[in-house]
């Protein structure tokens, strides 16, 4: 049965796509940089303090996570990755995201017209029940589907 | 383009609508919804000149230098000069080897170009490369009540905490975008009930504790909420002064960096907690004692990331954030009477002292204990201490430090200022 919550729409859309959850906060910087600097073409995760994450494919999938931590250019760095087509799908916040999120998702929506969807306050429930490679379909109002 | 709910003045909303340029819209439009998504209703117009975090040029960040070009191309300028966060780089004066300046120059292979962009939309001038912006010799000094729109986690702290102004930790690029359009979005530490403290944190220490522990301990436990200080006012007094600035600039940098506190207040000390007291503390309060064994433990809790941790140390840094004027001097008055009494002329190993081009030059004007520093081997410099170990050459050395920060977000060893010392004279 599909396990069904409700978010804030941070930047709305629909899609559907793969999950992959990380229960610790994402940091941008390492997590990125790595890919982003090799320019390689699928962006592996680099940050070896992230257990659930390390050396997994983030590219263009649905990024389930509490927020976002680490440097301030976070940001910056995920705009990049965006923009270079690294980005993921989509990015889904159990807590309210966090300022170098937002300003990465922002920017890039701005600036490079290219949406990442973003939906924030999903609740701890929403990253106790997400499992990596489930297919999360989203909806413009905030819903968020985990089909099983 | 998202639909706003925001209050904009008419103004605004022509810029929205895109009547003053595309560029000057995407900046408003940038800012309106970072405010909408952190619960603003309005924006506020600043009150003084943003401070960058942005300093450096990193080539991987092509679409901040193809914006950059945008803004300079439609003319765009902040309204006040800006001061920006240090330089990563000052070959002359903090050494590195040829592999080093290698792997220093595809990191930072885009300095030049982008501190001639930051020239072009309103840097202050090519001194204001400073995460101690507020200093009086460095000039970006706000005053209480002002509205602001900081980046540098340890200078919103200062400025909210120790000068009474009001500043979110933002973004980099959105405190840029505020500048450009001189107003703030108002939500979090620019409102009365995002300054109220959640925790009282009380000091019971037998003297007075470092303050750079001090700064870690409250960040690990408050994290981004606002603690209200108790306790620390019997071992500063009860006026800030410049020694009891000081104390709080690096206890402040301490829990932004090893927590992220925008905000403290210091019962009878701090500008808001001598007007208000309790009365900014929440209803539902949590407390936390920090007594001499709470010092003890979180002093050991910090994990040594060299790769041989019994290695000697190879390169010592002070002034993460940068050290004031009366900081420099007292380290200067340190470091030489210490190697005179010990019999010595030279630092045992590579010293490096960061502060303000400004701090740096009013220091040199005491000619004669800026030639007795120089004699002694040790070396000031402008830079980022952060933005050196940022090379994975030199995250390898065994670095010592006294900052809490840069122990934080890289491999160097953190010390107490007389275990430093003791490193710098002895080896």
């Amino acid at each position: 049965m599909n396990k069904v919550f409700k978010g804030r729409v941070v930047l709305p859309g629909n899609t559907t796509g793969e999950a992959v959850v990380s229960r610790q906060g994402l940091n941008i910087l390492a997590s990125y940089q790595k890919s982003a600097l090799k320019k390689a073409k699928r962006v592996i995760c680099a940050d070896q303090n992230n257990p659930d994450l390390y050396k997994k494919d983030l590219t263009g999938k649905i990024i389930c996570l509490p927020q976002t931590i680490g440097s301030t250019t976070g940001g910056m760095v995920l705009e990049t990755v965006i923009q270079m087509g690294l980005g993921p799908k989509a990015m889904l916040f159990a807590e309210h995201v966090d300022s170098l999120a937002a300003a990465g998702l922002i920017l890039s929506d701005v600036w490079l017209k290219n949406r990442v969807i973003t939906i924030d306050q999903l609740g701890p429930e929403f990253l106790d029940a997400v499992q990596d490679g489930q297919t999360i379909e989203i909806k413009e109002d905030g819903t968020v589907l985990i089909c099983s | 383009m998202i639909p706003f709910k925001m209050e904009l003045t008419p103004e605004e909303k022509a810029i929205l609508e895109g009547k003053q340029g595309e560029t000057l819209q995407k900046v408003m439009a940038s800012v309106v919804l970072y405010g909408e998504v952190f619960g603003a209703k309005r924006l506020v117009p600043l009150d003084g000149p943003v401070h960058l975090v942005t300093s450096f040029g990193i080539p991987l960040l092509k679409p901040v230098f193809e914006m950059m070009e945008e803004l300079i191309t439609s003319g765009l300028k902040t309204e006040k000069p800006f001061t920006v966060d240090p330089r990563p780089l000052d070959y002359n004066n903090v050494r590195c080897n040829p592999l080093e300046k290698l792997v220093f120059g595809i990191m930072y292979g885009k300095q030049k170009e982008y501190e001639e962009q930051l020239h072009q939309v309103g840097l202050k001038d090519a001194n204001a490369f400073s995460c101690t912006c507020y200093l009086p010799e460095v000039g970006n000094l706000p005053a209480k009540g002002d509205i602001l729109a900081w980046a540098e986690s340890s200078a919103v702290v200062y400025a909210n905490s120790v000068l009474g102004a009001r500043s979110n930790r933002n973004s980099g690029i959105i405190e840029l975008f505020c500048g450009l359009i001189g107003k703030a979005p108002e939500f979090g530490l620019l409102t009365d009930e995002g300054r109220k403290a959640k925790w009282l944190v009380e000091v019971k220490t037998s003297r007075v504790p470092n303050a750079q522990v001090l700064g870690s301990a409250i960040g690990m436990k408050v994290v981004e909420d606002v603690p209200y200080i108790t306790g620390l006012d019997q071992f500063l007094g009860g006026e800030i002064t410049t020694a009891t600035r000081d104390y709080l600039k690096d206890m402040g940098a301490a829990s932004a960096s090893n927590g992220a506190v925008g905000l403290y207040h210091v019962e009878n000390l701090t500008p808001e907690a001598v007007e208000q007291g309790r009365d900014l503390l929440t209803e539902n309060y949590q407390t936390y004692v920090i007594d001499d064994a709470e010092i003890e433990r979180v002093i050991r809790s910090y994990p040594v990331m060299w790769r041989k941790a019994e290695a000697k140390p190879r390169l010592c840094f002070i002034g993460c954030p940068h050290l004031s004027l009366q900081q420099l001097e007292s380290w200067s008055d340190a470091i030489v009477g210490a190697l005179s009494k010990r019999g010595r002329t030279k630092v045992a190993i590579p010293t490096i002292l960061c502060a303000a081009p400004d701090v740096i030059e009013a220091f040199a004007k005491d000619r004669a204990r800026y030639e007795q520093l120089q004699a002694t081997g040790a070396r000031l410099t402008s830079i980022c201490a952060l933005m050196y170990m940022n090379n994975p050459l030199c995250a390898k050395k065994p670095v010592i430090t006294n900052s809490n920060k840069l122990r934080t977000y890289t491999t160097a060893k953190f010390m107490l200022d007389d275990e430093i010392l003791e490193q710098i004279v002895n080896g």
